[in-house]
């Protein structure tokens, strides 16, 4: 952690006294947030691999289904679901951080930051920076794994990047509503209680095939449900290219969402420091 | 001093050393084990409810499938109900195996192996839980996809193949969970025992039938003994019931349940040892 010294202020025992930065202590934060997903890749490895598995069985099973009325001209069904693929990582990563987070509440160890003269912000700020950064490696590993496959994105490296920075924001989006529930709830199984539903959003959406092939109640589901609006900007980006509309949709509406989480995930902070 | 032992007064209340009838002990351990749903309903409900998820969110997204030439339904829901039986129905065996667990890890398994229960009814009592279990998961999965549109293509006749493959998948997935369970004696073998079944599930004709698929997947699915499983349990939603249809998916069954079986109850005598 970087300290900055205070000469002017010496402490009672003439040792110049400590006084880290927020944003040292914020980084501090972020990289413990990432040093427990390494230490316990069991954790972490569900939301890479399930999303692959599923990625691998799709473009298996589903090859044909590209022909089908409805879907649009791709290359395969690989390209087509790469962005679905990314959010499903994304969401169950998010889980994952927000459990630890709910965990530090459960063991103990947030009442300990409390307690300690640290910055009450950079807690959770912290985390979520760890959030966002495992969700920009998700993105960029996907990536890496599956160009060897035949992954093509139109978008070219300005579109990967794009992409990255989709999967980045989102992480901070879900990661910042998951917190929130981890502070209001302070149970790790709440949070993951609440897995369910993000399979739901998820499955509920254009992750997996277009809306355009749905029909009824389905169709009306995926036409509401803001994930498709997100997967189908990330999409673009994949089989069209870099449009205007394509990043709006991939970046701009993961970070108007992450605005309004984070808002809400800070609020809960300070409901819970008033509260203790 | 001599003992008239003739007269010695017989005790009210005498220790009934007679050793328990398999049977008896098989239903006392289901008993038990359908008990657990009341008292920990958190376990059983994911189990319950994912099958349903499972089998309407499928149909809904995957609704295209059946637009591709040859597809044998045009109800999606028709194709994904019996994979949601299945997948409801392993994982409702694997949670015997997580119960199991809990057992091991409390010390509660070693209290009833010093039991005079027959070693067997250890496994046959779970097993007898896991089939209630899987009866449960079946007709709510049934009912729930008639109620969204699937329909019969042989009559009434059609669901006792699917009821038969569930009852199947139960046995193989609580001889799987127990055998995990008796050999790793922790939660480490949780992820294990649902792993392994989703993924064995997933590597077949679980999304897409064989002439559909492409490349490495149709491969794995040809050889992989669920995709019998699966076509034994979707006869009665896709056309008539069948020999053809039928026999693979019954001798599948039987042959991993006997295995199954076998590995649970080696890991039981191992954990004499």
């Amino acid at each position: 952690m970087t300290i900055a010294v205070d000469d002017s202020a010496p402490g009672t025992s003439g040792r110049p006294r400590l006084r880290p930065s927020h944003t040292a202590q914020t980084w501090a934060m972020s990289k413990r947030a990432i040093i427990a997903m390494w230490r316990q890749p069991s954790l972490v490895v569900p939301s890479i691999v399930f999303p692959l598995f599923f990625l691998a069985l799709g473009t298996s099973s589903f090859a044909r289904a590209t022909d089908v009325p409805g879907f649009p001209a791709v290359d395969s069904y690989l390209d087509f679901a790469f962005a679905g693929a990314i959010v499903q990582g994304v969401l169950f990563g998010s889980v994952t951080g927000a459990t630890a987070l709910a965990t530090d509440i459960e063991n103990g160890f947030f009442d300990r930051l409390l307690a300690s003269p640290s910055t009450r912000h950079g807690i959770i700020v912290g985390r979520l920076a760890g959030g966002m950064a495992y969700g920009a490696a998700q993105t960029v590993f996907f990536t890496a794994v599956l160009l060897p496959f035949g992954l093509t994105i139109a978008g070219g490296p300005i579109g990967a990047l794009a992409l990255v920075a989709a999967g980045t924001l989102l992480a901070l989006a879900v990661g910042a509503v998951m917190s929130t529930m981890a502070m209001r709830t302070g149970s790790s199984e709440a949070v993951q209680g609440s897995f369910p539903l993000l399979f739901i959003a998820l499955f509920f959406s254009s992750a997996f095939f277009p809306r355009e092939t749905m029909n009824g109640i389905y169709a009306t589901f995926a036409d509401y449900n803001p994930v498709s609006y997100l997967v189908e900007g990330m999409r673009d980006l994949v089989i069209d290219g870099l449009t205007a509309w394509a990043v709006v949709r991939a970046v701009l509406l993961p970070a108007l969402l992450a605005v309004g989480a984070v808002a809400l995930a800070l609020r809960s902070l300070d409901k819970r420091l008033a509260a203790s | 001093m001599s003992v008239d032992e003739h007269a010695a007064p017989r005790p009210t209340h005498a220790l009934d050393t007679t050793r328990t009838s398999i049977a008896a002990a098989s239903v006392g351990l289901a008993t038990r084990n359908l008990r657990g749903i009341r008292r920990l309903p958190s376990a059983f409900l994911p189990a319950l409810l994912m099958p349903v998820f499972q089998a309407i969110a499928f149909s809904g997204t995957f609704y295209a499938i059946t637009q591709i030439p040859g597809f044998p339904t045009d109800r999606s829901i028709n194709w994904f109900l019996p994979l949601g039986v299945l997948m409801g129905s392993g994982f409702a065996g694997v949670g015997i195996g997580l119960a199991a667990i809990r057992d091991l890890e409390t010390g509660f398994y070693d209290r009833l192996r010093m039991t005079p229960a027959p070693r067997a009814s250890l496994i046959t009592g779970p097993l007898l839980g896991a089939v209630a279990r899987s009866l449960v998961v079946t007709t709510l999965v049934i009912t729930v996809g008639v109620l969204v549109g699937a329909r019969l293509s042989d009559g009434l006749i059609g669901v006792v193949p699917t009821y038969v493959a569930g009852l199947g998948m139960a046995v193989a997935g609580t001889g799987w969970g127990l055998g995990l369970a008796f050999r790793f004696r922790d939660m480490r073998a949780a992820a294990l025992m649902q792993l392994t079944l989703f993924v064995g599930l997933f590597l077949s004709e679980a999304q897409t039938p064989l002439y559909v698929m492409e490349g490495w997947l149709h491969g794995v699915a040809r050889v992989n003994p669920f995709t019998n499983v699966l076509r034994l349990a979707r006869e009665g939603w896709l056309g008539e019931v069948t020999w053809d249809n039928t026999w693979g998916g019954v001798l599948a069954l039987v042959v991993i349940s006997a295995l199954t079986l076998w590995f649970a109850r080696r890991g039981l005598d191992q954990l004499d040892d």
